[in-house]
């Protein structure tokens, strides 16, 4: 049993110098779930993410965070709250062991040193913890700061871009770290820009100008984009793709190597669309599921025509 | 934003002035600037300044040799304020020699000085000076009254006694009190402690706060159970060990280098310090509320020294300014520091004499932290 939300908020809407950034935002997230938070740059990830553990005050709406308000009760929810900031924000001239030491005392934990011992072991840098923290790599930035906003042992887990110039490996071990931190009922919020990021979450969430557009499960977001794709192989797709473009009926036309995705709205006008090249030598054209990423470009693609 | 329960934390402001202090002694810059302020300023202010300049260098135009302009000429160096440094043949010469700044004075003995003295005619003896500054003049001009009486007396015996001056009708006698001497350095060099620990105490402050927000670090500060207090804590208490460490620096040179007298008492001295720095150190935590970026931090830092380094009475007798301006200088800080640390130096004051210019001391302290505190965002908004 998940019981109460952990995250439960609603109509949050937040404006910066009169531009709404934040737009009627509402989710809820159940105990032990992580949670991906998907959009395109300046969608207003960060900003709703700070709204959550009261580093910003919404203009209007609500809701509480580990069953405390975010309006009124911010400084006990920072105290169970973990948030990685989008920049690495610990201290660059403070070497590892004596950032993690400023956080110990910070959140005022018992058997101090020895907790700080334990999480250099686990992070493995006991022999580099008098290394200052801005000579590291970004990496190890990141493992740092994760390790820190850990170290209180919080309840919630709030990670903005996490692994954003991060290599494929240390990103691994990373989201090994957030499953087994869920597992553990620590329940996390997580940005990303990686579609492979997003589909290792429990659920996820799209937001874009503002707005949540899509909310759910991987399968659920797919299925409920509505989107037709067909995805075409064989030599002179890359001609293919300008001359479909403007075909009425195609959304979207993508080159993954030699492979062409074309996605529509409507199946029939798609199909109409792509009949005419059916004939074509050597194409070898096949009805697929779309991609996440094709129903997040189509959702964004949406939402500025919506908008603009 | 805090809950009731939530109070101040022992732990949490030692954990902010540890980190403090860990980045200052890091921070090579800001350490220069702690150590290498004071100490420049001591050397240089206080063996450079002079507010009694002597030796002054002197253009004179002797139209006609005699014993009288003899001896006035000796009468004028004698001063110790008038070096004769010229020899003007033609008068016409001297406006020149003030305006190229080669010469302070310009003395003139116009032809038949000497007959006039002698038949009492009471000629005119012209002394010109270059008075743009007043203060680099001020002082020998003053010591040419006496000379106008005695210079003369020498040579005006026998039959010329009676154009010697009458004796004043009553002597006036005067006691220059805590420093007779009139040696700059002993105002100057314990001034220059108070403008150290402004100048570097505001600035660091809001350096240190902007360059948290400027670092992006303020975000993860914010976001961990840190109350607003806690953080001014931990970047004050810091820099009031800094301040004691300049304080010292400029005792130790006062006392070796410029042999100051320090005739009252340290530990009051170490008391009206503490709430002096503590003073300061506000104002650079308030800057650091409202400035965007460092270089905005420093540049309000300037806003606050400057006014206090010219209107405190450091650069300028305070008594000499119009009353709007001696009402800023009494709402600064440096203004009553100054009168407390020449007071508890020189003249051996006591807690009695201090009372007065300490608690408006402690005033502007209350005044500021309620500020800062009440500006210090809790958020990022
Ligand atoms: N403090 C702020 N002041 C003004 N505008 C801001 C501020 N923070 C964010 N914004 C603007 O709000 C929008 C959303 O930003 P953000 O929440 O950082 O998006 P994301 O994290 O999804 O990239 C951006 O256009 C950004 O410029
Ligand atoms: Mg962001």
């Amino acid at each position: 049993m998940t019981g109460a939300p952990v995250i439960d908020v609603h109509s949050l809407n937040k404006s910066f110098d009169g531009r709404r950034v934040v737009e009627d935002f509402a989710i809820q997230v159940g105990r032990g779930r992580i949670c991906g938070f998907l959009g395109p740059n300046g969608s207003g990830k960060t900003t709703t993410i700070r709204m959550l553990c009261g580093l910003l005050t919404p203009d209007s709406g609500g809701g509480t965070c580990l069953g405390l308000d975010i309006l009124r009760e911010g400084a006990a929810i920072k105290r169970q709250v973990g948030y990685m900031t989008q920049r690495f924000s610990f201290y660059e001239d403070l070497s590892i062991a004596e950032n993690l030491d400023f956080v110990a005392r910070v959140y005022g934990l018992p058997r101090r040193r020895q907790q700080v011992a334990q999480a250099l072991d686990r992070l493995g840098l006991t022999r580099r913890s008098r290394q200052l923290a801005g000579a590291l790599s970004g990496g190890w930035k990141q493992r740092l700061a994760l390790a820190a906003c850990t170290l209180h042992e919080p309840k919630l887990l709030l990670l903005d871009e996490p692994t954003a110039g991060v290599d494929p490996v240390a990103r691994r071990d990373f989201w090994d770290q957030i499953h087994r931190l869920a597992e553990d009922g620590i329940t996390v919020l997580v940005s990303t820009h990686y579609m492979d990021e997003a589909e290792r979450c429990h659920e996820i969430a799209y937001l874009a100008y503002g707005k949540l557009l899509a909310r759910g499960t991987v399968a659920d977001v797919i299925a409920g984009s509505g989107l037709a794709t067909w995805r075409i192989t064989g030599p002179g797709v890359a001609a293919l793709a300008r001359t479909l473009h403007s075909r009425p009926g195609v959304d979207r036309v993508a080159l993954f190597g030699q492979t062409l995705h074309v996605s529509g709205q409507d199946p029939d006008l798609l199909a109409a669309a792509l009949a005419d090249h059916r004939a074509s030598d050597g194409l070898h054209f096949q009805p697929a599921p779309p991609t996440l990423e094709d129903v997040f470009i189509h959702l964004m693609g949406e939402a500025r025509d919506n908008f603009s | 934003m805090t809950g009731p329960r939530d109070g101040l934390s022992r732990a949490r402001c030692l954990a902010m002035i540890i980190k403090e202090f860990i980045q200052m002694r890091r921070d090579r810059m800001t350490f220069a600037m702690m150590i290498g302020i004071p100490v420049m300023q001591v050397l240089l202010f206080g063996f450079a300044i002079n507010t009694d300049p002597k030796h002054l260098p002197t253009a004179l135009h002797v139209a006609e040799p005699s014993v009288f302009a003899r001896d006035l000429v000796t009468a004028l160096e004698n001063t110790g304020y008038f070096q004769v440094t010229r020899h003007v043949d033609d008068p016409a010469r001297i406006p020149w020699l003030l305006a190229s700044n080669q010469v302070q004075f310009a003395v003139t003995i116009p032809v038949g000085f000497a007959r006039a003295v002698q038949r009492g005619e009471h000629p005119v003896l012209l002394i010109e000076a270059d008075a743009t500054d007043p203060a680099a003049t001020g002082n020998a001009l003053a010591a040419l009254d006496q000379i106008a009486h005695t210079a003369l007396d020498r040579d005006l015996s026998g039959p010329l006694r009676s154009l010697r001056q009458p004796p004043p009708a009553f002597e006036v006698r005067v006691h220059r009190r805590y420093n007779p001497d009139g040696i700059t350095q002993y105002n100057i060099v314990p001034g220059l402690m108070g403008v150290i620990l402004t100048m570097t105490g505001v600035m660091l402050t809001a350096l240190a706060v902007t360059r948290e927000r400027e670092r992006g670090t303020m975000e993860n500060l914010l976001a961990m159970p840190v109350r607003p207090v806690e953080v001014m804590i931990g970047k004050i208490l810091p820099y009031i060990a800094v301040g004691y460490v300049q304080v010292i620096l400029v005792l130790l040179a006062a006392h070796f280098l410029f042999q100051v007298p320090m005739i009252g008492s340290l530990a009051l001295l170490s008391v009206g310090v503490l709430i002096f720095i503590a003073a300061n150190l506000a104002v650079g935590f308030t800057f650091s509320t409202v400035a965007g970026n460092q270089l905005q931090a420093m540049q309000m830092s300037f806003f606050f020294f400057l006014p206090s380094l010219l209107l405190s009475g450091f650069m300028f007798p305070f008594r000499g300014m119009p009353d709007w301006a001696q009402a800023i200088g009494e709402a600064l800080p440096l203004t009553h520091f100054l009168r407390i640390v020449r007071g508890i130096l020189l003249k051996g004051n006591g807690v009695a004499e201090v009372a007065p210019d300490l608690w408006p001391i402690a005033l502007f302290l209350v005044v500021i932290t309620i500020i800062a505190l009440n500006r210090y965002r809790l958020t990022l908004d």
